[in-house]
């Protein structure tokens, strides 16, 4: 594809600033539509004499399950290698969902991943069969309270959602622990949503604060809120916008004067590593996003991890199990009697150890400048994004961002181009939009997040496309909202899939 | 935006009509413009009680929900079933075919508490 | 840094185009006191050589050498390496959330395809697209019960996986529901006389399919207490081969069914990460916690899929939704979906009867070690044995360097027949050589 060809020419055929053009894709049925009949895709051995004692009644089994498809294992690959086709991912192109932390997946830590010493290991393996896996969840440990500047770190949690969860549930129970759970959280207009959700599901009623005019949440508007009824206040640092919340040290003294404690949703992270720690601004609690900050892949959404970090008051009551080192050996702490104060458990084992392993190759792969490296990288990158477009789109606050910033379409109005046209026609390009209409308190919101793995030239193809759909906006706005032309689906109809949903394959199926 | 003169408002964004002895009520062609495509509705049953200003039901489309608020307290006695197998019809005929439910009010002097066309269409203007 | 792609001149050029003069002034809006005026404490950076020669001392610390004997809600199955390298495509692996529904149509097709899966094998209307696992998928469905319901009490088998229990008990923590406990009979199966007793008011009764001990439970007449009652009925399984040898769970009369199916496609690495599963009966729908993938059509017509039924979730309803789970397990549904296309009809069945067949050929050659059965109810892959002191086994196998199962002491110390017992799985990983050897060395 040769370079220099011009972005936003004319056609669905002309090349966009990111190289996308029209290709052979392939139209692929269900696998259970694909028609195939006693076919199989894989060896297994044969079954053998089996000795008598199969006491499962007649009326408890079936023989076969109905409707299972019968592809052998080339129709196998052919289907979900077709279908793959259809995906952008990192290793597509760009991909700056702000909030998401889209940074490369190292490939060695997949190798790692899967050594049969951490992929073939079971998790009641007794442990003198599994020093190494705890070893290494020892070292996570340590490093992830490192990094945050706190005193101890479970790893259970599932994504940073379940860490939200587990991270209110030590706050309520240390609460409890001192005569009082408390009713109220407070929570900024910034907050994703996960935070509220979290809060309630803890029983605590949310309290909303209003964030200033500079995007930030003001120690005034805290103090008028903060009473001896608040359990906590939730703060993201960086917050949603991308902008640090400068005024943290006083507003986690106010939280703190009557009681309270300060909660850190951790997935912004990727701005403060090793540059600055939330156990150093006021926060007693933190959740990581390991898909995030440490590069672990979560295609199709998820899997996640959340590892929660705290100062010490708090560690008594993490959930189980920690990893402790005795002498030369590692162990799992599983029994409340040994940590009486644990809130228990939130997971059937210990969390998403194979997610553990490819954070813990990337945080031995990076050391102390490494991690340094990536956040000061990562905030270079959205910053020059933000100074490249900066005369283009409206900024709604011109406070300083860090590792992302938030742009609106306001600039746009004129045209009647939205938010949602500019992401559909940054398809064409061949750039995955950034994330749009979040945060709330930006109407039109497009948040772009770059991360450091992105190269300059990567950014310079990025500006370059949302400037020439800038420009068609005006020249051409029926063709920015007839986008995206060129994937092998135009805009879906989320209306009709919500009004009469299809959610499984049935025979016949059909959409109405 | 559309909003007839003879009917009672509320700051929720409901309409409220006075039929013989029966209030029927709706959202307004403001809320259903905010909402976007509405893709499904929950009403109460016939002979539920409703309490004015509490939530009686509720409204989604694909990027939001919204409850809906009685604007007046009494008992359900007509509820617009057809509403719920084609929620569309709130987006295209707000006011007619969209209606919701019918109360049979409790305290008549409700009614008039609500906002009249220009209370409403004022409380509209400072929104936007 | 390999990972990061800016030389010294890139950096220049573009502190120059955001005007300032050096990267620390872009952190100028961090006050000065709140830096971190040292480099982190961590070891320092690595070579990839050095990388793979420290993570693979440690892996070797661990020892796999032998498929382990113990199931308990991780098993040990073969995941062809065909799974492997379609999951690893980078279009599949590296995509996230399908946001942008045109450009994730591989993603969300999967998708659809493993909510089509999870209903086949459980026999139920819809399935969401993944929760992190079967622990939290059933404390999910506990809390649902109680919203669809209006009711606070939860009934809870004394089979059914301790460790879902302990996480049920978290989970319901600041509500304010109650969780009861019905004990299992000698046959392992739940105790319906107790059952039928505490029954009353409940929000829903959690049963396992098959339970913790492995036995296939009552289900059927569970189900028929419960909804007499006006209880949902929650079977869960944490198996999920299981269900290509055992009737759907919804065609015995559960109206939800969970667990996790980290048997499909996904190794057990320690424990995690693994999908779990949701499934529901239609009326149900709008309660359903997670994400869910359905068909619509663009504007050409053409059928595609999208991510839908969003106003139940998070990021919309904030402190109303039906659960705060953003992030699923979306690779971990696509290994298993990948894995059930592989095996299809037959291959699940034959897979199904395999493992049941081990199992069968398990019992026989400990049965002819003197050792038998704790409990007499049917199982699928995995039974409890009667072994006398089951921690002094395992730490016999340890030192050869076998996973023996797990300890029922830990969970049912109380338990006269349960403390005595080893819990034990066959798959289709142990050869008939193996489970003789392994029969051998329990019994000396």
């Amino acid at each position: 594809m040769e370079k220099g060809a011009a972005p936003g020419a004319a056609g669905v055929d002309a090349p966009g600033a990111g190289g996308a053009v029209r290709g052979i894709a392939y139209e692929e049925p269900l696998v259970f539509e694909h028609g195939s009949r006693g076919r199989c895709g894989v060896s297994l051995p044969e079954v053998g004499p089996v000795p008598a004692g199969d006491e499962i009644p007649a009326s408890l089994r079936r023989e076969a399950v109905d409707g299972l498809p019968e592809l052998s294992e080339l129709e196998t690959v052919r289907h979900f290698t077709r279908l793959s086709a259809w995906n952008h991912g990192i290793d597509t192109g760009f991909y700056p969902l702000g909030s998401c932390t889209m940074k490369y997946n190292p490939k060695s830590s997949e190798a790692l991943a899967r050594l049969p010493g951490f992929a073939n290991l079971h998790p009641l393996a007794a442990p003198e069969l599994s020093q190494g896996v705890l070893e290494l969840m020892h070292g996570l440990e340590r490093a992830l309270t490192e990094i945050a500047g706190m005193d101890a770190t479970t790893l259970t949690p599932a994504a940073g959602a379940q860490g939200e969860l587990c991270g209110l549930m030590v706050i309520r129970a240390w609460h409890q622990a001192h005569g009082n759970p408390r009713k109220k959280v407070l929570i900024p207009d910034t907050a994703h949503g996960t935070n509220p959700a979290s809060a309630a599901l803890n029983g605590y009623t949310c309290v909303q604060l209003a964030s200033g005019p500079d995007g930030r949440l003001h120690p005034e508007t805290v103090a008028e809120a903060m009473d001896e009824d608040v359990a906590a206040i939730m703060i993201t640092n960086p917050n949603t916008l991308g902008i640090f919340e400068s005024h943290i040290a006083e507003i986690a003294a106010i939280v703190h004067a009557k009681g309270g404690l300060v909660y850190g949703d951790g997935a912004n992270m990727n701005a403060l590593l090793g540059t600055a720690r939330p156990g150093d601004m006021g926060f007693d609690v933190i959740q990581y996003n390991l898909h995030k900050t440490f590069a672990t892949p979560h295609g199709g959404g998820g899997p996640g991890s959340g590892p929660v970090a705290v100062k010490a008051a708090l560690a008594p009551f993490l959930p189980l199990p920690v990893v402790v080192k005795e002498g030369e050996d590692y162990r799992l702490v599983t029994d409340p009697k040994e940590r009486p104060q644990t809130i228990g458990k939130l997971r059937e084992f210990w969390g998403n150890v194979g997610m553990f392993v490819r954070a813990w190759a990337i945080i031995r792969e990076y050391g102390p400048e490494g991690l340094t490296a990536t956040s000061q990288l990562a905030v270079l990158n959205a910053n020059y994004v933000r100074a490249a477009l900066q005369g283009t789109y409206n900024l709604p606050y011109e406070t300083d961002s860090l590792h992302e910033v938030v742009f609106d379409d306001k600039a746009q109005k004129a045209t009647g181009v939205t938010t949602m046209d500019v992401a559909k026609r940054l398809i064409d390009h061949g750039f995955h939009p950034p994330t749009i209409y979040f945060p709330l308190v930006v109407h039109g919101a497009l948040m772009i997040e770059p991360t450091e793995t992105e190269s300059k030239e990567e950014l310079d193809g990025f500006v370059s496309a949302m400037k020439a759909i800038a420009e068609e906006a005006v020249r051409d706005p029926e063709a920015v909202k007839a986008s995206p032309q060129k994937p092998v689906r135009a805009r879906l109809d989320e209306t009709r899939a919500a009004r009469k949903p299809v959610l499984r394959w049935v025979p016949g199926m059909k959409v109405e | 935006m559309n909003f007839p003169e003879d009917l009672k408002y509320t700051r929720e964004h409901e309409w409220a009509r006075l039929k013989g002895t029966k209030v029927v009520v709706g959202i307004t062609d403001f809320a259903q413009d905010q909402l976007g495509d509405v893709v499904y509705v929950e009403l109460p049953a016939v002979g539920d009680e409703v309490k004015k200003g509490e939530s009686f039901g509720v409204v989604e489309s694909t990027k939001a929900v919204s409850e809906l608020f009685a604007p007046v307290s009494g008992k359900v006695v007509e509820v617009n079933d057809p509403l719920v197998e084609a929620p569309e019809t709130l987006n295209d005929d707000p006011y007619e075919e969209g209606w919701m439910i019918a109360i049979e009010p409790a305290d008549p002097k409700e009614l008039s508490e609500l906002l009249d066309v220009k209370g409403y269409q004022a409380f509209v203007d400072e929104q936007e | 840094m390999r990972y990061h792609p800016h030389t010294p001149d890139d950096v220049r050029a573009m502190l120059d185009v955001v005007g300032v003069k050096s990267v620390p002034e872009l952190f100028r809006s961090i006050p000065a006191a709140l830096q971190l005026a040292r480099p982190l404490d961590v070891p320092p950076a690595l070579d990839e050589i050095a990388l793979f020669a420290e993570l693979q001392r440690l892996a070797a610390r661990n020892q796999v050498a032998h498929p382990p004997f113990v199931g308990a809600g991780c098993y040990p199955h073969h995941v062809p390496p065909v799974v492997d390298q379609l999951l690893l495509r980078g279009e599949f692996f590296t995509a996230y959330t399908p946001y942008q529904p045109e450009i994730s149509q591989g993603t969300l097709t999967a998708l659809f395809e493993w909510q089509t899966f999870v209903c086949l094998l459980t026999g139920m209307d819809v399935s969401n697209g993944s929760l992190y696992d079967g622990a939290s998928a059933t404390a999910e469905a506990a809390l649902m019960a109680t919203r669809v319901t209006g009711r606070k009490k939860i009934v809870v088998s004394a089979a059914l996986h301790p460790e879902y229990r302990k996480v049920l008990d978290t989970y319901l923590r600041s509500t304010h529901d109650e969780v009861v406990t019905v004990p299992f009979g000698a046959d392992g199966r739940t105790d319906l006389e107790a059952l039928a007793a505490a029954v009353k008011d409940a929000a829903a009764v959690l049963i396992g399919w098959p339970n913790f001990l492995g036995v296939v439970d009552a289900l059927p007449e569970a189900a028929a207490l419960a909804k007499a009652a006006g209880a949902l009925t929650i079977a869960v399984t944490a198996e999920a081969v299981a269900l290509g040898l055992l009737q759907a769970p919804g065609a015995l009369g559960a109206d939800v069914a969970v667990g996790s199916f980290q048997s499909f496609g996904n190794p057990m690495a320690f424990g995690g990460p693994a999908p779990g599963f949701f499934a529901i009966r239609e009326p149900y729908l709008r309660q359903m916690p997670g994400r869910v993938c359905g068909a619509t059509v663009d504007k050409h017509g053409r059928r595609g899929f999208v991510l839908t039924l969003s106003t139940r979730e998070q990021h919309i309803r904030r402190e109303k939704a039906t659960s705060n789970v953003c992030t699923n397990a979306g690779l971990c549904a696509l290994a298993a979906t990948i894995h059930l296309t592989l095996l299809g009809k037959k291959g699940l069945a034959d897979l199904a009867r395999l493992n049941h067949a081990r199992l069968l050929q398990l019992r026989e050659a400990l049965g002819r070690q003197g050792v038998r059965p704790a409990f007499g109810g049917p199982v699928f892959n995995e039974q409890a044995f009667d072994v006398g002191d089951a921690e002094a086994v395992v730490t016999r196998l340890a030192r050869k360097g076998i996973a023996a199962g797990a300890p029922l002491a830990r969970w049912y110390p109380d338990h006269p027949q349960a403390r005595r017992a080893l819990l034990c799985v066959a798959t289709e990983l142990h050869s008939p050589e193996l489970i003789d050897l392994f029969a051998k060395a329990v019994k000396p």
